[in-house]
């Protein structure tokens, strides 16, 4: 059997009605396929595995795979994801967002899952665009692009989601492309096996609703534009300001052993115990 | 045989009781958003929680809160949030989806003068209309208020009991003065406690269909990691979780979630009742305004008017079954209440001008007291 079948058999539900809801040339599928061999890499069971997404065309990648899946609120998986993970720690918890969700309407629970270093995996799909509501511009939209709600030209400025989720504090932080496929699998399956909170930023494209308005071509250019415009985080260290215009760093951005939450809060159990047992005297004004 | 030793008594106030309540339920995860006057909760929950392998988490919004209890809910822990009126108002989007993918959890409204930031640290019951109908779509939805601090831990247990059995997120009506008032309550043993929990599947997992219908509407309830996978949405979904848009799935959904709380009204529905049989004047009253209600009922029959009160601890579904055979029998009820007419507006509905309906409101962030309810008694 060939390995992709393999892959497709374990791992995509049988009982789902397909086909799926993406585009043709969507990088939603890319993306599917790289979460896939990466938990296979990780050689999690599939029981242990809870995939939570919010809403949009990448929130619907929970509802084919066969794990426990949660299809949450707009910009809450994270909280969700939040309530699951300290419920019960064993459950390997990864969230999938895009870019709206994660960085507008679930920006606020994004950065704070980020501080509180929860061990999650949180993936964010960012393809510069509403694309499920018909491409209106959102927090990733280019200064200056054309989008339904942006007939004129976009005067907002973009965030830069790895480096604001580096900033706020999360334990690991990489950014991939759909293009790179490869590299995404790998790219997630660290993410997936660190404890705290990893984020997985995954340019992707939405030829549909943001290349055409804005020029771009078709599924292939924009994969095109997602090679050239990469560059490795090691070789961009050494490139000037003025050589990285323009383009962006693919790869680990950061990599830090910081306290996990979890592990955190099982102290704060301990300490309550202890003062429950009468063994300690409470410290504080209670 | 050896006695027993009793529960213990203690004076406590209702946010601490409410917590007694959902601890003796089996609450273990609470995630909550500070807010007056309903922090109590937040705080007493953050200190007993983590004793007895629970956890508590504070979170950046209401949204947040209310989110994460879902998820702990879905993971297979007993889940509370705590609030007043303007976070109540932030958790309306998850509370549907609570509804929607049928995810058992209470949340508490402390219930505080509004609207907006309104009367932070002042009595009221503006919230019994966004309890009902706050979130958006067309959904059941179960409300429980509490008067007394005793009846802030009865009533949180039987919100957790509903909440497991009916798969259904329960709110727990509370207001500024329950919530506050400290006073003698008896903390029964674990094992004077009913505890009711969800219904989880015991077939083999490949047989196991999330959403199909049974006699009682509420499906057995897998929790995420035993071996059960499947799919939790909030759009509408066929037997198998999964989202559709066929009519036939769409009307089966609907009516199974509306029919599951329907068909159980009778389990659902509670009253108090004193001196309610030979009543011509009756007072219909909920939370802190029953308690006036009470003695203003009680001065009054000294008085020789023969008055009886009915006092709703489940307010929706409305205890129409209960409520209405003694509404008959009264020449006149009066509904006090602390906004300008929300439950009296159903009564009206209920009664369909066969008693008459009077009303008594008061949105000035104080109490209703015994006198005035008197006073309207007599008047009747």
């Amino acid at each position: 059997m060939a390995e992709v079948t393999r892959l497709v058999h374990k791992y995509l539900r049988h009982d789902k009605k397909f086909p799926h809801v993406w585009c043709p040339g969507c990088g939603n599928g890319i993306l599917l396929g790289a979460l896939i061999r990466a938990i296979d890499g990780t050689g999690l069971e599939k029981d242990e595995i809870v995939v939570v997404s919010g809403i949009g065309c990448s929130g619907r990648i929970s509802v084919y795979v066969d794990f426990n899946t949660l299809h949450t609120t707009h910009g809450r998986a994270l909280t969700f994801a939040t309530g699951i993970k300290l419920a019960n720690p064993k459950l390997n918890v990864i969230v999938i967002m895009g870019d709206g969700d994660a960085t507008a309407i679930g920006g606020n629970h994004f950065i704070h899952a980020a501080r509180r270093n929860l061990d999650l995996t949180a993936i964010v799909v960012n393809n510069n665009i509403y694309g499920m509501t018909g491409g209106q511009y959102s927090p990733t939209t280019p200064y200056g692009a054309f989008a339904t709600t942006s007939p004129y030209g976009n005067i907002e400025h973009a965030f830069s989601i790895a480096e604001l989720a580096v900033t706020a504090g999360a334990g690991m932080v990489s950014r991939g492309t759909v293009f790179h496929a490869s590299m995404l699998d790998e790219l997630i399956g660290k993410a997936i096996l660190k404890p705290g909170f990893a984020v997985v930023e995954v340019v992707s494209h939405c030829h549909t609703q943001y290349g055409r308005r804005n020029l771009m071509g078709g599924a292939v250019e924009m994969l095109r534009l997602q090679k050239e415009s990469a560059v490795r985080v090691e070789k961009a260290k050494d490139m000037t300001q003025e050589q990285l215009r323009g383009k962006f760093t693919v790869g680990i951005l950061a990599d830090r052993d910081l306290p996990v939450y979890t592990q955190e809060y099982d102290k704060v159990r301990e300490a309550a115990r202890a003062m429950a047992s009468g063994r300690e005297r409470p410290s504080g004004a209670i | 045989m050896t006695k027993r030793p009793p529960g213990r008594q203690l004076v406590l106030q209702g946010n601490e009781a409410i917590v007694e309540g959902a601890l003796a339920a089996g609450c273990r995860f609470f995630a909550g958003y500070p807010i007056t006057p309903a922090t109590e909760i937040s705080e007493a929950m953050s200190y007993r929680l983590p004793a007895v392998d629970g956890a508590f988490i504070q979170m950046e919004d209401e949204i947040a809160s209310l989110g994460a209890v879902i998820g702990a809910s879905l993971a297979g822990v007993k889940s509370m949030t705590a609030t007043s009126g303007p976070g109540f108002s932030l958790m309306q989007e998850n509370l549907g989806f609570a509804c929607a993918a049928e995810v058992p959890c209470v949340i508490v409204d402390v219930m505080r003068g509004g609207p907006s930031t309104g009367l932070p640290t002042r009595v009221s019951q503006g919230d019994v209309m966004q309890a009902r109908w706050g979130t958006h779509g067309d959904h059941p939805v179960i409300v429980l208020a509490a008067s007394t601090t005793q009846d802030c831990f009865t009533t949180t247990v039987r919100a957790f009991n509903l909440s497991e059995k009916y798969r259904t997120p329960v709110i727990l009506l509370a207001d500024e003065v329950v919530a506050h008032t400290r006073e003698k309550i008896y903390l029964p043993r674990p094992e004077e406690v009913e505890v009711i929990d969800r219904i989880r599947p015991n077939m083999p997992p490949d047989w196991y269909i999330p959403y199909e219908d049974n006699s009682r509407g509420v499906p057995p309830m897998s929790v995420f990691g035993d071996g059960y996978r499947y799919h939790v949405t909030g759009l509408v979904h066929d037997v198998r979780g999964f989202p559709t848009e066929r009519q036939d799935e769409i009307t089966a959904f609907m009516g199974r979630i509306f029919r599951k709380i329907t068909q159980h009204l009778l389990d659902i529905q509670q009253i108090e009742e004193e001196m309610t049989q030979d009543a011509e004047v009756l007072v219909i009253a909920y939370g802190c305004v029953s308690r006036s209600a009470r003695r203003a009922v009680r001065e009054a029959r000294e008085r020789g008017v023969k008055a009886g009160l009915i006092q709703l601890v489940t307010l929706w579904p409305f205890p129409r079954q209960a409520v209405e055979p003694v509404l008959r029998r009264a020449r006149v009820a009066l509904v006090p209440e602390l906004n300008m007419g929300q439950m009296s507006r159903e009564i009206k509905r209920i009664s369909q001008g066969a008693t008459r309906i009077e009303t008594l409101n008061r949105v000035d962030g104080n109490m209703i007291t015994p006198g005035e309810i008197l006073t309207r008694l007599i008047k009747m």
